[in-house]
């Protein structure tokens, strides 16, 4: 027998959905960050700007645009897929493997900046620090993130962060781009019902 | 993504590109300084070898060993089999011993698959009697498409002991999913026209290499297995070779871009003159490179992950 439809019960409860950034904040914290590398590199002298796929790519092009219009300094920008670093690559389907594309001059002795939207267990940063290693051997590597949104696993924290939020771990933070989702936006889903 | 890679035709097209395409990105691994990876550590890898072969053992061995998978390498010879140890006592000596994949090569053709029911496994044919040999169908297609740029519409000539030849036919399966033209091409006795036809549609036959040869992109010329010949196909080596080698004047007659593949080892002198497979069209030493690329790919996407 099936249940009837739960009219009379509380009512459903909607995931609720909270922005944290709308496209202008985006902007604006991306600008941010733009100087803070600017000021902590000394005018992004050799640095290299590494997104970490899918949406750390687009962010690492953007700060690279913003430094050059800032202080006309060129940032080569490279792309570094961590997919077969994981460490849950066993917990899930075959994952398929992505570019990874270093700017031609290498990282070797660079200071290189790891760049993604969301630092959540650190688990993606230290993927990435060992595909790093096999790749070169930079002189030194800074992290930075659009949003950090806590709950650690590693001993991980970022140079640069875009904003701090709280959240409790069944929430969940979602970062969409322009240039992969469409708009620039930062939400929070499945939080308390404020 | 599939469990076992057993046959040119378990890859339908996406997944054929999906393993084309991680291949490119494994094939950058081998430009690096450290040229490993750490997808498959702790997983182990058998190389169940029943038939000679030196490449593409070495070749599974250097793939499993780039993504840092233990390797056991095992040989009919000097093993059990030796004794008289059956196909599935070995298999399950195998299973008992963890192997998360078997990368097989037998004589009989289907033996692949018998294995594949008896181990948890996942189970890579690399080679069964005269009837398919996939990865090095992918590979073949890797190369063209690094080469020409693309499969779709290409036409592929394929040319020599077509009975015989476990890469002819996982190529034609392989090749025509991904929208290439096929045409067999060997004398009438090397060519099943009936199997070869029915294997995928769209398949051409011909018996002169000639009227053929202006009209393709790639000609894949196939070795002639002495080994498997208990028959005589063709009157003498001279003839074959005159008939469907492929010497310099006739190279000169194929399309400016077209490539000459060759799956090795080859024959010099007989399907192949050492003028064409020491010419710049000749994709021979690229193709052996790309095989570790291909079957890294291959190893990753069925043992990479949870598939089960």
């Amino acid at each position: 027998m099936a249940y009837p439809p739960a009219a009379h019960s509380s009512p459903p409860r909607q995931p609720s959905v909270k922005v944290i950034l709308a496209a202008a904040d985006v902007s604006r914290v991306v600008d941010r960050i733009a100087h803070q590398i600017l000021e902590k590199t000394q005018g992004a002298a050799d640095t290299v700007l590494l997104g970490i796929p899918t949406r750390g790519v687009p962010l690492a092009r953007r700060l690279a645009a913003r430094i050059s219009t800032f202080e006309d300094v060129t940032v080569p920008v490279g792309v570094l897929d961590i997919t077969l670093y994981r460490d849950d690559l066993r917990r899930h389907a075959t994952r398929a493997v992505g570019p990874t594309d270093l700017p031609s001059g290498g990282i070797d002795g660079r200071r290189v900046v790891l760049v993604d939207d969301v630092l959540f267990s650190g688990r993606t940063v230290r993927a990435a620090l060992d595909a790093l290693s096999d790749v070169g051997r930079p002189a030194s590597v800074q992290l930075a993130v659009l949003v950090d949104r806590g709950h650690r696993q590693l001993p991980i924290r970022a140079d640069y962060v875009g904003k701090n939020i709280p959240t409790a771990l069944a929430e969940n933070v979602k970062v969409t781009l322009a240039e992969t989702d469409g708009a620039d936006e930062v939400k929070l889903y499945g939080g308390s019902p404020a | 993504m599939i469990r076992h890679l057993l046959s040119g035709a378990d890859l339908d097209a996406d997944t054929a590109t999906l393993v084309l395409d991680t291949a490119a990105e494994m094939a950058t691994v081998a430009g690096r300084e450290v040229k490993k990876l750490p997808a498959l550590r702790g997983r182990t890898v058998v190389n169940l070898f029943y038939e000679d072969s030196t490449r593409t053992r070495i070749s599974f061995e250097a793939a499993a060993k780039r993504l840092s998978a233990d390797v056991i390498n095992f040989s009919a010879k000097g093993s059990s089999v030796a004794k008289g140890e059956s196909l599935k006592d070995t298999a399950l000596t195998l299973q008992a011993m963890g192997a998360d994949a078997v990368v097989v090569r037998h004589p009989a053709s289907g033996a692949p698959h018998r294995l594949a029911d008896w181990v948890d496994g996942s189970v890579v044919n690399a080679g069964d009697g005269t009837h398919e040999h996939p990865t090095q169908a992918l590979l073949d297609a890797y190369t063209m498409r690094s080469r020409l740029g693309r499969l779709a519409g290409l036409h592929v000539a394929i040319v020599g002991d077509v009975l015989h030849s476990r890469v002819a036919r996982s190529n034609v399966l392989l090749l025509t999913t991904l929208g290439a033209k096929v045409t067999l091409v060997g004398p009438p006795t090397l060519i099943p026209v009936d199997i070869a036809t029915a294997l995928a549609p769209g398949i051409d036959v011909s018996y002169d290499l000639d009227t053929v040869a202006p009209g393709v992109d790639v000609v894949m010329m196939l070795r002639v297995q002495r080994e498997r010949m208990s028959d005589s196909y063709f009157p003498s080596a001279r003839e074959y070779a005159r008939r469907y080698g492929l010497d310099g004047p006739r190279m000169r007659r194929l399309p400016e871009h077209a490539i000459v593949m060759h799956p090795g080892p080859m024959n010099r002198g007989m399907e192949i003159t050492p003028e064409v497979a020491d010419s710049p069209r000749s994709t021979i030493v690229e193709q052996v490179a790309n095989g570790v690329s291909v079957r890294m790919a291959v190893l990753y996407l069925l043992l990479g992950g949870n598939n089960r």
